[in-house]
């Protein structure tokens, strides 16, 4: 298969997948329990919420990763399982596609602080990213997702470990902002021209933002990025923002909603939309069948 | 500059070292260990506190702050103590589910302990028991719940039972906060308050402890 940059530079539309917390809870998780737990108890569940992404019409599809960086996973006593956790992970997604589709390993945040906010050294973090990352690129994902981000030195301590691992991966690298007054702003104070800036320095291929927002003020969020940057631009927005019903969260915006206004995202200069909380294979099916009408 | 107005500047640039150097100055001079307290780390901390509400500033310059708050608060605590200078009161806070961002409850803890507030922080997951059985335990007036997206808020529904069934209302207040939390939910399921915001939630505890 022709590579994701490639077929990028020529124009091409993606669509990712959508949330996966959700599904899995949905399907036995306890509240509390971190994700990746299942890639060690039940990967037959995450095969098959890949599989109904990717019948959705999910283009690019993401491992249950994103928590699976050892100093995470080390929260719940898990990190010598890192190795296992991710190579699961991966399993069940290449199980789920037929080939047709690029795997995403999905980063998240190592839930610590590096120096001199809290007590991590850039080292061991490089090490941390570098670790969950070898084993998801060495057995085979398409593209990696480094998402969720916050600390741009945190982000690009992943991006840097994934270059390292292999030169020639696709790397996304994706951030969390705020609306202030002031404009957009990781709670880091990160700003779009500096998240740009310090990701695209550190070997980043595709860059945007995830989490945080609904669809609307991701379309805000993408024209910004797209005058500072000529990469491609992804986007993962949340389903709008959670209200209350009946004691659980509920998450406002609709299929049918975010469809049209990923049209919007697409005009604002984003090549990459899927979904982040909130989302379901629904949203996704609605999407895909805006951008990509066949 | 006064030497308790100069411990609140550097406190709100973050430096710890000189905050410490500065309260240990202070003491030197006779300067009363609650005078350096109130006018000078929790007047810092009020300062950073409504500069982050407003977004001037970011989550890494409270994170220094606080550093630097406790810097000076560890030089003071065992006089305060000796003196019988009591505190504003304690505050057993915690995430009811174990989850990514638990970084709201970890501002108000610092916050509170900026405000002159004794704070037990339980961390995350903490089952409902363990939140009033501590409060019981510490003398703590007030129980501050933090709960996470996509997660069922039951366990701040069964503390504020256990409260009443217990028959400690009024001896022991509830307040909530996190994302998926609002104010019709904390009347319906009977805590006493909710704060929508770090700042905000620790308005509200003052307000609930009688200080201001």
């Amino acid at each position: 298969m022709e590579s994701i940059l490639k077929r990028l530079k020529k124009g091409e539309i993606f669509v990712a997948d959508g949330a996966m917390g959700s599904m899995l809870m949905q399907r036995g998780l306890p509240a509390g329990m971190p994700p990746e737990t299942f890639n060690l108890s039940h990967p037959e569940i995450l095969e098959e919420i890949t599989r109904l992404y990717y019948n959705a019409g999910a283009e690019i599809l993401q491992t249950n990763t994103f928590g699976a960086s050892p100093l995470k996973l080390a929260d719940y006593s898990l990190e010598e399982k890192t190795e296992e956790i991710n190579r699961n992970a991966l399993k069940a997604a290449l199980n789920a596609v037929d080939g047709n589709a690029f795997i995403s390993a999905s980063c998240g945040p190592s839930g610590k602080l590096l120096k001199p906010y809290g007590d991590i050294e850039s080292e061991v973090m490089y090490d941390n990213f570098y670790r969950q990352l070898n084993v998801l690129i060495n057995d085979g994902i398409d593209v990696v997702c480094v998402e969720t981000m916050t600390d741009v030195q945190e982000a690009v301590l992943a991006v840097k470990a994934a270059k390292s691992i292999a030169p020639d991966i696709p790397v996304m690298a994706t951030m969390t902002f705020d609306s202030t007054p002031r404009g957009f702003f990781t709670i880091m104070g990160v700003d779009i021209p500096t998240a740009v800036q310090q990701l695209t320095a550190a070997g980043a291929d595709i860059v945007g933002s995830n989490c945080g927002n609904g669809i609307e003020t991701m379309i805000l969020i993408a024209r910004e990025f797209n005058q500072l940057t000529p990469l491609p631009l992804i986007i993962q927005s949340n389903a709008g923002l959670p209200e209350l019903r009946n004691n659980l969260p509920y998450y406002p915006e609709t299929p049918g909603f975010m469809a049209e206004k990923s049209i919007d995202l697409v005009q604002a200069g984003v090549s990459i939309i899927g979904g982040c909380c909130g989302t379901t294979p629904e949203h996704i099916h609605e999407i895909r069948k805006a951008l990509k009408p066949r | 500059m006064d030497i308790i107005n100069q411990i609140s500047e550097h406190l709100q640039k973050g430096e710890d070292q000189k905050v410490h150097k500065l309260t240990k100055s202070a003491l030197d001079q006779q300067k009363s260990p609650l005078e350096i307290l109130n006018d000078g780390l929790i007047a810092g901390m009020n300062i950073i506190g409504d500069q982050f509400r407003a977004h001037d500033i970011f989550l890494p310059d409270v994170l220094l702050a606080a550093k630097a708050m406790y810097a000076g608060m560890d030089l003071l605590k065992p006089m305060l103590i000796k003196e019988g200078i009591p505190s504003r009161g304690k505050v057993v806070i915690g995430s009811v589910q174990g989850d990514l961002h638990d970084i709201g409850k970890n501002l108000v803890g610092i916050m509170l302990k900026g405000a002159g507030y004794e704070v037990i922080d339980l961390g995350n997951d903490v089952a409902p028991e363990k939140f009033v059985d501590t409060a019981k335990g510490n003398n703590a007036g007030v129980i501050g719940m933090s709960a996470l997206l996509t997660t069922t808020m039951t366990v701040m529904k069964q503390v504020v039972d256990i409260i009443k069934r217990e028959e400690l209302s009024g001896q022991i207040k509830t307040i909530i906060g996190g994302a998926p939390v609002s104010k019709a939910f904390a009347d319906e399921i009977g805590a006493d308050e909710y704060g929508y915001d770090v700042g905000h939630a620790v308005e509200r505890i003052k307000a609930m402890t009688g200080h201001n």
